[in-house]
């Protein structure tokens, strides 16, 4: 049965049990609902909570956890002797979940996939056909594991609809086996609820137990294969998908950090100088569109940046600095990088530092201008130092923004990971390894593709610690002027 | 203190001390006064000059992606060739291959430049079939197939000139380099020229361009953002489906119910946190948990969407905090006085009356996530696709590509015809972002309420 099926025949179950519940609570009282605790539609609402609420939980969990159940019989169908040098039995059960996909794709067509299985060149040709390319002719034994697992994948859909319809009815026949006048139906509901509210609250910890068990899990499986000091000191990138790679993480955060000081250089300046002049001497008017507009920079895709940084910024910067300095001929260059990203946290620290300037008390300033200085005068002097610490937070939070980019440097940055001072060449960074080591056909059991997590650690302990300082300067600065 | 002391300071620095002549030191004052309110003028203008040099940039390369050359002519759709058998079986009608299609278009602009007098030059057949786009045949094939009536008879086509015909009117050929590029050549520029005179060849709007698949590399003419703009929307429902109701079930249980307690602040610090982890981050978790782990399919916008709702979910819960806590007390003194629990409380009256302020927070997260790419790069969205996905929900487990991922991939590509399809693209992109922050704002000024 499809899932959109049984989603409907799960949400008409509910509406039955909203329907029936009601109508028993209100027969059991022979229409008077005085009687009853509750309202009468609290009566239905429990019944179809607890109809539909832990059937779809059901499916959500069954559809998560059912590859690891699955797969389990299927790996060990797999023959370890016909294994390719080099190749993992993991990296087979790729190929027969592609196969498996495969023929499912072939059976939705309505084609007969049974003689398929029998001949593997037969197989190969049909799914090619159907867009899903095969290096290499299956082996009998991956054949037996794809059915296997095609047998089970079919056995747990059927099993799940039929748990999952079980569950609703049981559902549905416990709800209203415990109606009757006495019954606190609003009471239940509202616990029912609040459960469903507790949940919610807790996904967001949930994410970030994930993000961080995903990143720590697969880092330490890197760091048994490759040793981590020389991940940490090595001056060298150079993966190869042979082995023998070397992968230091220094060339990269070298980029890194170079693409983000020539953007803080860039929107620090331009960012601190606006949102002063926007908060001390601009008319409301003036504030009321300028504001907003400049606002625009950050709500504009980043990859929006990223093609204006490859199509634009990046040939004039080689065609009228780089080439005629004599500095390097290519398009993409940390300085094209840094600039575009440059404009994109311009509004970063702009805003925020805008709100904390107003925040500082106007008493100040008043002192300050009673005393004979002149506006600028009290910028510098009164108002910037009473702000600074914000404004620190402001830059710092920009600092983490720019670290984290990805789709700027991808584009505009270049794909060379080595150490160099000139900003007209092609550097790395963190964000861009990430992605090219993990796009694309890649074998999950390589340090090559693993080392993505590791930077990928890198990258989120490095942007947790930034943000946390930049949070408690932050909140710090407000106490003092609350 | 004695009384000798000069009252002003700095008398000594100016003898001729007056009210009306300023001295040297307050012009000083007053010149850095103006320079450093021009230093923030300029500030700002620079700001608004990059987001206009931004802007102009993007319209410039994208808006000749909206147009494109079209080849219009009669084609005969001859039985002999298309149709062997003569019984219309479609089994048999699916034979004639693409190459035959495109030997029938060769043939009929052959024809028609004929029936024109056009003289065609040094120009051999087969560089005359390369002017009209790859993609042609097996848009015609696809209209015989759908109506086999069609066969036997003349039909007023409406083809894709190729990408470098194209090119040649927006600017992207020349007959110089032209005459360096294997795929067109000079004459046939010169040919299209008169074609064009001739109204065989127009510019036209390309609707294409919005309804159509990707195409492979060689045929940026052909290359439409249909699959892409579909994916994006499945995502888009997979997150509004999914990270408004746990997104303002949430924001109700830690601004309403929550005690203040360790686990209260760790769930607080936890949302602040995660609204500033690099979108990355949320791919790699992404692919760890819903590819590897739960085995979910790659490409599918169903593993798009969750991840971008797990990405969007601070985003809408800060805004909906910010909208419940704007309620003031005295609406829920009130209901609680008249005797409604809590719950009620909440569904009946605070939530109402936050609802503008938290379907703007979720548009606006719901814009940021519809822009997202970097996540969806490593969750396998960059794959090739050219077949629409299914009605959902089973169509969230297909293939799919989504906007901006699609968008990378064809700067990706070696024709530079693709930069103007990216552009375009972009164009695309900024006219949803637009729409929904318009809508955004419209609920903001219509709803507001100050308490």
């Amino acid at each position: 049965m499809s899932l959109g099926l049984l989603s409907i025949i799960l949400l008409v179950l509910a509406v039955a049990g909203y329907v029936l519940g009601r109508r028993k609570a209100v027969s059991q009282v022979e229409g008077d609902i005085r009687k009853l605790h509750s309202l009468p539609p609290f009566y239905g609402r429990i019944t179809a909570l607890l109809t539909a609420v832990p059937a779809f939980f059901l499916i959500a969990a069954w559809l998560l956890a059912q590859p690891l159940f699955l797969e389990n019989k299927a790996i060990s169908l797999i023959n370890p002797a016909e294994l390719p040098a080099g190749k993992s039995a993991q990296l087979v059960m790729a190929d027969v979940r592609r196969v498996a996909a495969g023929l499912n794709m072939l059976a939705a067509r309505g084609e007969d996939v049974t003689p398929l299985l029998a001949s593997p060149s037969a197989l190969k040709t049909a799914l090619n056909g159907a867009g899903v390319v095969l290096e290499t002719e299956p082996t009998p034994s991956t054949l037996a594991a794809t059915a296997a697992l095609r047998d089970a994948g079919k056995t747990s859909r059927l099993a799940m609809t039929i748990a999952a319809l079980v569950l609703a009815v049981a559902g549905l026949a416990f709800g209203l086996s415990r109606i009757n006048p006495e019954y606190r139906a609003r009471n239940a509901t509202e616990q029912f609820a609040m459960w469903l509210l507790i949940g919610s609250s807790l996904v967001a910890v949930l994410t970030t137990v994930g993000i961080v068990a995903s990143l720590l899990f697969e880092s330490i499986h890197f760091f048994q294969l490759y040793p981590i000091s020389d991940f940490l000191f090595s001056a060298t990138w150079t993966p190869k998908f042979g082995g023998g790679s070397s992968l230091g993480i220094l060339p990269l955060l070298w980029g890194t950090l170079y693409v983000s000081a020539i953007a803080l250089v860039v929107a620090v300046p331009i960012g601190l100088m606006s949102a002063i002049y926007l908060a001390e001497y601009a008319s409301k008017a003036t504030r009321a569109w300028v504001k907003p507009a400049i606002e625009i920079l950050a709500g504009i895709p980043t990859i929006v940046y990223g093609l204006f940084a490859l199509v634009t910024v990046g040939p004039l910067l080689r065609d009228y600095f780089a080439q005629p300095l004599g500095l390097g001929n290519s398009s993409s260059s940390v300085m094209t990088a840094g600039l575009v990203m440059g404009i994109m946290v311009i509004p970063f620290v702009s805003s925020l530092s805008d709100d904390i300037i107003n925040a500082v008390p106007q008493s100040l300033r008043d002192g300050s201008l009673g005393l004979g200085a002149t506006p600028s005068e009290t910028i510098k002097q009164v108002v910037v130092p009473a702000a600074l610490p914000g404004i620190v937070g402001a830059v710092l939070l920009a600092a983490s923004r720019a670290i984290g980019e990805t789709m700027i440097v991808v584009m505009g940055a270049g794909a060379a990971a080595q150490l160099s001072l000139n900003p007209f060449e092609a550097m790395t960074t963190v964000t861009v390894k990430i992605v090219s080591q993990l796009t694309g056909d890649t074998e999950f059991a390589s340090p090559e593709t693993l080392v993505a997590f590791a930077l990928g650690l890198t990258l989120f302990c490095l942007t947790l610690a930034l943000n946390i300082v930049a949070l408690v300067i932050v909140r710090k600065y407000r106490e003092q002027y609350e | 203190m004695t009384a000798s002391a000069p009252l002003n300071p700095r008398a000594h620095h100016d003898t001729r001390a007056s009210l009306l002549v300023q001295d040297p030191r307050t012009k000083a004052r007053n010149a850095t006064e103006k320079r450093f309110r021009a230093y923030g003028l300029s500030a700002i203008v620079l700001a608004l000059l990059a987001l206009v040099w931004l802007l102009i940039s993007i319209f410039g390369n994208g808006l000749p992606a909206f147009k494109q050359s079209f080849i219009t002519m009669p084609v005969t759709l001859d039985a002999a060739l298309l149709d062997k058998g003569g019984k219309r079986d479609p089994a048999d009608l699916a034979k004639a291959t693409t190459i035959a299609y495109g030997k029938l278009l060769a043939s009929a602009l052959q024809a028609e430049i004929a029936a024109k007098g056009i003289d065609i030059g040094a120009i051999k057949p087969k560089d005359l079939a390369k002017m009209i786009s790859e993609e042609s045949p097996a848009t015609l094939r696809n209209r015989v197939l759908a109506d086999p009536a069609l066969i036997g008879t003349t039909v007023q086509v409406t083809v894709l000139a190729s990408g470098r015909i194209d090119g040649y009117y927006k600017g992207r050929v020349t007959m110089e380099s032209a005459a360096l590029d294997k795929n067109t050549s000079p004459e046939q520029l010169a040919l299209a020229d008169k074609l064009k005179t001739a109204g065989v060849l127009s510019m036209q709007v390309n609707p294409g361009f919005l309804t159509m698949p990707d195409a492979s590399d060689k045929r940026p003419e052909a290359a439409g953002l249909g699959v892409a703009i579909m994916g994006s929307i499945y995502m888009m429902l997979v997150v509004l489906v999914l990270a408004l109701p746990i997104g303002v079930a949430a924001s109700v249980y830690l601004e309403e119910f929550a005690p203040k307690n360790k686990i209260t602040d760790l769930i607080e610090v936890n949302i602040a946190n995660l609204a500033a982890v690099p979108s990355i981050v949320y791919g790699i978790l992404g692919l760890s948990i819903f590819i590897n782990f739960a085995g979910l399919p790659q490409s599918a916008p169903i593993v798009g969407g969750l991840v971008l709702t797990l990405m969007t979910l601070p985003r809408i819960i800060i805004p909906t905090r910010a909208a419940l806590k704007a309620v003031p007390p005295s609406i829920r003194d009130a209901a609680l006085g008249v005797g409604a629990s809590r719950l009620q409380t909440i569904t009946h009256h605070v939530l109402p009356l936050a609802m503008p302020g938290i379907l703007t927070g979720t548009i606006i997260g719901l814009a940021q996530a519809l822009g997202e790419t970097a996540p969806l790069l490593l969750i396998g969205m960059v794959a090739f696709v050219r077949d629409f996905p299914g009605a959902p929900p089973e169509g969230l487990f297909d293939p799919a590509s989504a906007l901006p991922v699609q968008i990378y991939n064809w700067t990706q590509r070696g024709d530079p015809g693709f930069v103007e399809r990216a552009s375009g693209a972009i164009i695309v992109l900024l006219v949803f972002l637009i729409a929904m922050n318009a809508v955004a704002i419209y609920f903001r000024r219509k709803f507001e309420r100050r308490w």
